[in-house]
């Protein structure tokens, strides 16, 4: 059951990863891509190491694991917020139809 | 579920070159920096699941919470560095 629970995370965490990374490649802008990169990719590995924690049921590795997951629940949108912070303060244009 | 790892691993293998392109043609500083942060969100879940793989998820956590960290300061020291500068 715990299996199948797994499974289950794990796949939806790799979707989820998936969805990011065409964001990546596709989307016209950093700030379009910054979004699609920062929510996706934390949602994406938030669920993946969920799953491999309910794999290994209650132990010292889950723990950890749950240390690694609150580290970068916190850790990844604040890089992102970093990073958009400093395009926007350093001039960079937000993309629009006007360019085209 | 050593399959699963295995086929799970294989998929994140397909993912990673789109965050590499990213980094790589990026047209500006940002869209590297941000390439780069997929890609070291991308390494700790290799990690994890290549821990969970072999059966040694112990030590390889160790390696990823490392990995995290590392990313945050750099990121964050980077991205201080570079709010006064003009994007080129």
């Amino acid at each position: 059951m715990m299996n199948f629970i797994a499974i289950i995370l794990i796949c939806t965490g790799l979707f989820f990863s998936l969805v990011g990374a065409i964001g990546a490649i596709r989307l016209p802008d950093f700030y379009s891509r910054s979004h699609a990169l920062g929510v996706m990719d934390t949602l994406g590995t938030l669920l993946i190491l969920g799953g491999l924690a309910s794999y290994y049921g209650l132990s010292v590795v889950t723990a950890k694991l749950f240390m690694i997951i609150m580290f970068f629940y916190l850790a990844n949108p604040t890089i992102t917020h970093v990073l958009t912070r400093a395009a926007f303060k350093s001039g960079l244009k937000p993309w629009s139809q006007d360019l085209l | 579920m050593n399959t699963f790892f295995l086929l799970a691993l294989s998929l994140l293998i397909i993912i990673l070159p789109c965050y590499l392109f990213r980094a790589i043609k990026g047209p500006n500083l940002f869209d590297r920096l941000i390439g780069l942060n997929g890609i070291a969100s991308k390494s700790i879940i290799f990690l994890a699941l290549l821990g969970a793989m072999t059966g040694q998820l112990d030590m390889f956590l160790d390696i990823c919470l490392g990995y995290a960290a590392l990313n945050l300061v750099g990121a964050l020291a980077v991205g201080k560095f570079l709010e006064k500068r003009k994007p080129s």
